[in-house]
């Protein structure tokens, strides 16, 4: 299959079960709130390595956040559900409540739940109180500049995570651009986030000739690597591969953003799209490429 | 279709009617509704001495008349809602727990006693104690909403323990008195002794109020909660204005006779 002149691997991204929630954090301005979100996005590109994934999900009007103050909106995933109350109070608590100005509310509905202004009011040290309007409890923390406003519940929800692309190209300059392209369609589309910094790179695969190393270098993507006694997934033309996660609230949206991506990169000259898979084996989503982009054949030619 | 009750016999002393509750008049035609129990004075009558029922009893009932001898209505209400088409008694929305009751008139003393969840809104003026603690009780109100457009009388949020009570008018003596958490939004005037003996919670006003000397002055500043409520209020009718929601606003803490954590936030002009 083709998108004009840029190949379709018939394959497909393979996905897990995560549980994620969404966090709206707000300012003053939209300086602080930004500053915060970040704060509360870092070190968390995949839970390879970091305690959860996360990222900005997309920067919300004063209008529509829930103290009419400039916003920004987080996703938040972890692998268990039972940490993600925990992560989810360590980066509210040591990343929104120290920056100034912040407020955070929870920006998911859902039937579950977990509490985190309920564990972060004992900052207050006695001095807390909690307001309840509209059937939603806030818990206000005396702070230097004012008080922490803080939601009682964040719902939670089980999400998806590990969607991928892997965009292929002659030269790294010119993979970078398709890859870039394809992160800045996919951040348009709601309810995802792409953990990674800046939306790409990563490239890794499970396991290592290391022992205790449940990750390393996927060396048959490395273009750097062909003839080096590696099986080699790519064809002589490629000499660079960015691959995109993608980590969605539903499988829906990362099915349209792994669409969304693959046809910006396209645009932009990609060679090759590809993606990973562990054989079917581990993740309980199989997101075939072919079939996101409406079935076999020639696109957009 | 809602169950309609008109007044067509002004009682001569207080009527006692806790049966106009949609869960007692659910499912029941207009006959069964008028041949409910009620007490006028200490007489046991039927409610149809006093009102003729129209439609079948639901969740929703109206109200017409002066109602103003009538108590208790809307009584344990958990659901549905009620309107009064006029002025009404006391004790309406007695230990209610859901469902809105609206009054379109005045309502008399002791508005929402016991009330744990629901919303009344009284479209004119109150009588004293709105959401109150009974006498010997140990709290009054411990959530849902009392809106009241007009003014209030004495002993708002008496002994409160969660809740919101708006007040779009003034407030007499005693706003808050022996408070144990909760809200109190007076867009006018405060009377005095406001938050005597309150332990916890918020008393808020647009105007300056005379304050017990056992409240201490804070600070002044924008505390985030309160722009959520104006804002919740304003898109409940009240007239709350810009600069109020983004106003500073000074903080009294007190009362310090008592746990000193609640808080009386006065409007910095």
């Amino acid at each position: 299959m083709k998108i004009k002149k840029t190949e379709i691997v018939p394959t497909y991204a393979e996905a897990f079960a995560m549980w994620g929630a969404r966090a709206i954090v707000t300012a003053d301005s939209g300086r602080w709130a930004l500053t915060a979100a970040r704060s509360m996005t870092g070190f968390a590109t995949s839970v390879i390595g970091c305690p959860c994934e996360a990222a900005i999900e997309r920067e919300v009007p004063a209008a529509q956040t829930p103290d009419g103050r400039p916003g920004v909106s987080v996703l938040l995933f972890t692998v268990r559900e039972k940490d993600i109350k925990k992560r989810l109070m360590e980066r509210i608590g040591q990343c929104v409540m120290t920056c100034p100005t912040t407020a955070c509310f929870n920006g998911l509905e859902s039937e579950h739940s977990v509490s985190v202004g309920g564990a972060l009011r004992y900052f207050g040290d006695g001095h807390q109180s909690s307001k309840v309007l509209n059937g939603r409890r806030l818990w206000r923390i005396p702070v230097l500049d004012g008080e922490f406003l803080v939601d009682d519940l964040f719902g939670i929800r089980e999400s998806v995570g590990g969607g991928n692309l892997f965009i292929m190209g002659a030269s790294a300059s010119a993979t970078l651009r398709a890859a870039v392209a394809a992160c800045d369609a996919m951040a348009a589309v709601g309810d995802v986030f792409l953990p990674f910094p800046g939306g790409t790179r990563s490239g890794s695969k499970v396991g290592s000739k290391y022992k205790g190393l449940v990750a390393s270098t996927n060396d048959a993507y490395c273009p750097s690597l062909r003839g080096a006694g590696v099986e080699t997934q790519l064809p002589d033309t490629i000499n660079a591969v960015y691959e995109i996660v993608i980590n969605g609230l539903t499988e829906a949206a990362v099915r349209e953003a792994m669409r969304a991506g693959m046809t910006a990169a396209a645009e932009k000259g990609a060679l090759i799209i590809s993606a990973g898979n562990y054989g079917g084996s581990l993740g309980r989503y199989k997101l075939d490429l072919e079939d996101i982009l409406g079935g076999a054949g020639q696109h957009g030619a | 279709m809602a169950l309609e009750l008109t007044l067509h016999t002004q009682p001569e002393v207080p009527l006692e009617a806790e049966c106009i509750t949609p869960q007692r008049v659910a499912g029941l035609a207009a006959p069964e509704v008028e041949r409910l129990d009620a007490m006028h004075g200490n007489r046991r009558v039927k409610l149809g001495d006093f009102f003729s029922a129209a439609g079948k009893g639901a969740n929703d009932i109206v109200l017409n008349g002066d109602l103003s001898l009538v108590k208790l209505i809307g009584a344990q209400m958990a659901q549905g809602s009620i309107v009064i088409e006029g002025a009404v008694g006391m004790h309406v929305g007695w230990g209610m727990s859901g469902g809105q009751i609206t009054v379109r008139g005045d309502a008399h003393d002791w508005v929402g006693p016991e009330m744990s969840g629901g919303r009344i809104v009284v479209h004119g003026d109150a009588g004293h104690l709105v959401g109150s603690a009974y006498r010997g009780q140990a709290s009054g109100i411990c959530g849902g909403e009392i809106l009241v457009h007009g003014s209030v009388r004495n002993e708002t949020g008496g002994a409160m323990r969660r809740g919101l009570i708006a007040v779009g008018g003034d407030a007499g003596d005693f706003t808050g008195v022996n408070m144990i958490a909760g809200t109190i939004v007076v867009l006018g005037n405060l009377g005095i002794r406001s938050g005597a003996g309150m332990k916890r919670g918020s008393i808020v006003s647009m105007n300056p109020a005379p304050l017990l000397p056992t409240y201490q002055y804070a600070c002044s500043y924008r505390p985030l909660f309160l722009k959520l409520c104006l804002q919740h209020l304003r898109g409940l009718g009240f007239a709350v204005e810009e600069r109020h929601i983004n106003g500073r606003w000074r903080r009294w803490s007190g009362d310090s006779l008592e746990l000193n954590k609640g808080e009386i936030l006065l409007f910095q002009r």
